[in-house]
């Protein structure tokens, strides 16, 4: 059961093969039996998952079920669950329990779909290795057999890693910088970041706010495209969200890829690419062009500015956002300060970690009085011509490929004292975030038993275009159904 | 040394939305503490804002009333600092794209001039909650109900040059956001607060001096005497040859003292930058066609039709023009009325004193416009006397009765104007004074002959139980003594 995909599980809950208790139960006790091992859950919600469950049955059988109804899944634990501790990753939200659902939380639920915890994340979403959360790093399901501890990518390495291991069949996800399609990646499964604004944002802990964005995170396209339908639409409570109709994003994945005209920027495949990711790329972008697609060079010529960009414009949104953990509300608070200025200093000093911490540091700098134009301002009309690269690309081609990233998953501890070669984690991913368009990863291919990701970026709004690439790619191979051993 | 004294003045001001700017809780004043703060005024991870149209509609009804171009493309930024009240640990607010632009707005001053004072801009922010240091035993209670209520804070060019004019200017702009409806105008409850800053040059000097700014004055009263108190504290510095320091003052009205608040250096780096939670709002020409619309006459248009109109001076007219209650007051009470200056007499008379008296603004009055027209009427028309008509405002303040011809009848104030009967009574009343008739007869001084005339009017009083018609003995007096 627990190999079957959303769409699978959700014809065996409508044919009543299997009741949604017993599907939440095995899942329950996969997580039970199989988690030690890779941390991906921070939180598990047992009884709260079961008793909706039983809800789901009941509306199932009183014949007002979705396709989602009863089916298993699980959050990152970036999005409010109300009633339902939410920690960030952090040791500030370690207690955290919110009065309020996220609307993307709010949208599953209204759904049916049943919640079984929630997964791990680097803290505040900020790292591509999951190694920087409180609650400890997440372990890679790959390259475990060989007894290497690899990370998961981050920062959704707890819900790449659970969805790697058939802990849950789907999870929610979130990309700022890479940090959906990189775990998937790293991880062997399929993820989707939307176009900035498809996917509310209210309830989903802030980073930087002109970057993030909700997604989709399953083993096939078909379960991401399932997700989307869900999670996609106009928010009013979130005014960066758009509004503009929500198609069925499953009803074109059986589209033809005949004349599709796929874009290689020849920027992401330069002499420093290795020579096995290359091939590993290249070799799908082959099944593309079975497949009837065309394929051209295409160019991003600012994309190379893309790392220095982003890592002035998210630390700067995030030393403003993360301002309100100061110990006054709610969340961590240091004991006994002796004054205002100690409760601030010692909270934050004591309850974030030090990436975060750095990342704060480096927004603050960025935003000072005397460097605000030389950084925030430059990186803002580096932004600007990233977007205008991308909208130049696709007046020629309908999507760009190129690795989702440089090299599969690296040994843990390997780069968490270099935080500059961690950053190029996301050399590929970054550009899109900057750009706002929609992009995914597909598993496609392995080098050294360890899976790697395809990424698959479109113009803005063209979510049901990239799922149908992806899904057509993964009728005719079966990376994505690989299991680690 | 003669000193020129230079003052802008920055105001606060909350705007009257019955919700907040960006969120959904009610902005009523005195509520229990933190009742009125969900989960976006308290800052709750994820939360964010959503931009309230109101606000926006009533910030560019305010340029519009001061002449000020509206910027189309309104940004917002955040201006970060860390203090308790402050939930988001950054303000809201508006710096290179405020939503109003440059404008002015024309004072009246006491010598009958009138000046103009320029706006500089005025911008759209959020309030922040308040720290309460007091009851919390060496803690602080920190109140969330005010985070979030709009403000425009306008901000004037450095125009004034005393006391008068920044007090007169402040004036008008309370009269303004009122009459627009767009600021309750509460000083007392903060729906107002001025923020006053002041330097000083050399009498005719091109170069201004170094300016402090004093903050949260919440009455015109303060206002003035701060700035009466800065402008000595600044003179004794410089004229004991110091240097005026850059610097944010607190001052105390009950004690008319200042301190510094904090100087220049450790003024914070607020690092703006724009909001990314909020996308930039464009205004367009049909929002502000609307917002036109809505506009109601302004003070200085009800100033030229109170003196076109009902025949007003200057001055009375002024007075009546600039609050817009006052002035629906005195329009109610002349369409009962009909004499529009003796209506005006009554309301910077008796009903002012009365109001001020009792601290009461004129919304609270206990006695109508159409219930003071009508006593009014009672004078025009000789039922009652100047002084009948006080005994009618009373008892009409004090509810007594709430119908002017019935408290004339049950007071029994109605004047007797029959001249047959007051006749009788001026002859019964010389008769019994001889010698006072022939010393007025006697008399050539006019002066002395009018007063010496006012010595008969008590008896005639006395005798008509003071009901006779003052006027009317006047002119049988003056008849009968061959005046």
């Amino acid at each position: 059961m627990h190999n079957k995909s959303v769409a699978e599980l959700s014809r065996d809950l409508e044919s009543g093969k299997v009741s949604s208790v017993e599907l939440t139960r095995e899942f329950l006790d996969r997580i039970k039996q199989e988690d030690g091992k890779y941390n991906s859950f921070i939180t598990v919600t047992e009884e709260q998952a079961l008793a909706e469950a039983r809800a789901a049955d009941e509306q199932r059988a009183a014949g007002n079920a979705t396709i989602w109804t009863g089916v298993p899944f699980a959050h990152k634990d970036i999005f409010c669950t109300n009633g339902v501790r939410t920690t960030c990753g952090s040791k500030m939200l370690e207690n955290f329990i919110p009065p309020y659902d996220a609307t993307v939380t709010d949208n599953f639920r209204k759904a049916g779909a049943v919640s079984l915890g929630k997964t791990n994340m680097d803290e505040f979403a900020m790292g591509s290795s999951n190694e920087s959360s409180h609650f400890g790093a997440v372990t890679n399901p790959w390259g475990l057999s060989k007894g290497e501890k690899r990370v998961p990518g981050g920062s959704s390495g707890g819900s790449a890693a659970a969805v790697a291991a058939r802990l849950v069949p789907a999870a929610t996800a979130t990309d700022t910088g890479g940090s959906i399609r990189q775990p998937a990646a790293l991880c062997g499964v399929t993820g989707l970041k939307p176009t900035y604004g498809r996917v509310s944002r209210y309830g989903m802990i802030a980073f930087a706010s002109s970057l993030d964005q909700g997604g989709t995170m399953a083993r096939t396209a078909e379960d991401n495209a399932l997700m989307l339908n869900v999670m996609a639409g106009f928010d009013p409570k979130d005014s960066t969200s758009l509004d503009r109709e929500v198609p069925d994003y499953t009803a074109t994945l059986n589209e033809p890829l005949k004349g599709l005209r796929i874009g290689l920027p020849k920027e992401y495949f330069s002499d420093q690419l290795s020579p096995a990711m290359e091939e590993q790329i290249r070799s799908a972008v082959k099944e593309y062009e079975k497949l009837g697609a065309t394929v051209k060079e295409v160019s991003l010529p600012n994309a190379r500015l893309a790392i220095a960009a982003y890592y002035v414009i998210a630390p700067a949104e995030a030393s403003a956002n993360l301002s309100r953990f100061d110990g006054v509300r709610y969340g961590y608070r240091c004991e006994d300060p002796k004054d205002l200025m100690d409760l601030y200093t010692r909270t934050r000093a004591e309850g974030f970690g030090t990436e975060v911490k750095r990342r704060i540091l480096v927004g603050t700098y960025a935003l000072s009085a005397g460097y605000f134009d030389a950084y925030y301002l430059k990186a803002q009309k580096v932004r600007r011509l990233i977007q205008q690269d991308f909208i130049n690309a696709f007046k020629d081609v309908d999507v760009l490929m190129s690795p989702t990233s440089p090299s599969p998953a690296f040994i843990q501890g390997e780069k968490t004292n270099d935080p500059v070669t961690m950053y190029l984690e996301d050399i590929f991913t970054i550009a899109v975030n900057l750009a706002g368009v929609p992009a995914m990863s597909v598993p496609a291919g392995f080098i050294d038993g360890l899976p790697v990701g395809l990424q698959i970026i479109g113009d803005y709004f063209s979510e049901a275009r990239l799922l149908n690439a992806a899904h057509q790619f993964q009728q005719v191979t079966d990376w994505h159904q690989r299991e680690p051993q | 040394m003669q000193w020129d004294i230079v003052i802008g003045l920055e105001i606060h001001v909350q705007l009257a939305t019955k919700t907040k700017i960006f969120s959904g809780s009610s902005t009523a004043y005195g509520a229990e503490p933190n009742t009125q703060a969900n989960a976006v005024d308290l800052a709750m991870p994820g939360t964010l804002p959503v931009p309230n149209e109101q606000a926006f509609r009533y910030a560019v009804m305010f340029g519009l009333a001061v002449n000020s171009e509206i910027e189309r493309r309104s940004v917002f930024e955040r201006k970060n600092y860390f203090y308790p009240d402050l939930p988001k640990g950054y303000q809201t607010t508006q710096l290179e794209r405020p939503i109003v632009g440059p404008g002015y707005v024309d004072i009246d001053l006491s010598n009958g001039e009138s000046k103009r004072i320029r706006i500089h801009h005025a911008h759209l922010e959020e309030d922040a909650g308040k720290s309460l240091h007091e009851d919390f035993h060496g803690m602080t209670g920190v109140d969330l109900n005010r985070a979030g209520t709009p403000l425009i804070e306008v901000v004037t060019e450095p125009d004034m040059t005393n006391a008068e004019e920044a007090v007169a200017f402040a004036k008008k702009l309370h009269s303004l956001v009122t009459s627009l409806g767009i600021c309750d105008g509460d000083m007392s409850q903060g729906s107002m607060r001025f923020d006053v800053n002041i330097s000083l040059k050399p009498k005719g000097s091109d170069t201004l001096g170094t300016r402090t700014e004093t903050k949260n004055l919440n009455s015109f009263r303060f206002m003035e005497q701060a700035i009466a108190h800065e402008v000595e504290r600044q003179m004794d510095i410089l004229e004991d040859g110091g240097v005026i320091e850059q610097e944010t003052r607190l001052y105390n009205g009950d004690r008319d003292e200042s301190r510094s608040m904090r100087t220049k250096e450790e003024a914070n780096d607020y690092r703006y930058f724009p909001c990314p939670d909020l996308l930039p709002v464009e205004i367009d020409e049909s929002f502000i066609d609307d917002a036109r619309s809505r506009l109601p006459e302004l003070p200085d248009a009800r100033k030229a039709r109170f003196k076109d109109q009902y025949g007003l001076n200057d001055y009375d007219a002024g007075l009546l023009s600039g609050d817009a209650t006052l002035a629906a007051f005195f329009e109610e009470a002349v369409a009962h009325g009909k004499d529009a200056k003796l209506t005006a007499n009554w309301i910077q008379g008796e009903f002012s004193a009365r109001l001020n008296a009792e601290e009461k603004s004129v919304a609270d009055s206990p006695i109508t416009g159409a219930q003071l027209g009508n006593m009014v009427t009672r004078i025009s028309d000789n039922t009652i006397s100047s002084a009948g008509a006080k005994k009618v405002f009373d008892a009409l303040w004090t509810g007594e009765n709430d119908n002017v011809d019935a408290i004339i009848d049950a007071k029994g104030l109605k004047q007797v104007s029959d001249t047959g009967a007051l006749e009788q009574m001026v002859d019964e009343v010389l008769a019994g004074m001889p010698d006072q008739v022939a010393q007025f007869q006697a008399e050539e001084d006019p002066k002395k002959r009018k007063k010496m005339l006012g010595g008969f009017m008590g008896p005639l009083m006395k005798v008509s139980k003071g009901q006779g018609n003052p006027k009317l003995f006047n002119e049988i007096l003056l008849k009968k003594l061959g005046g």
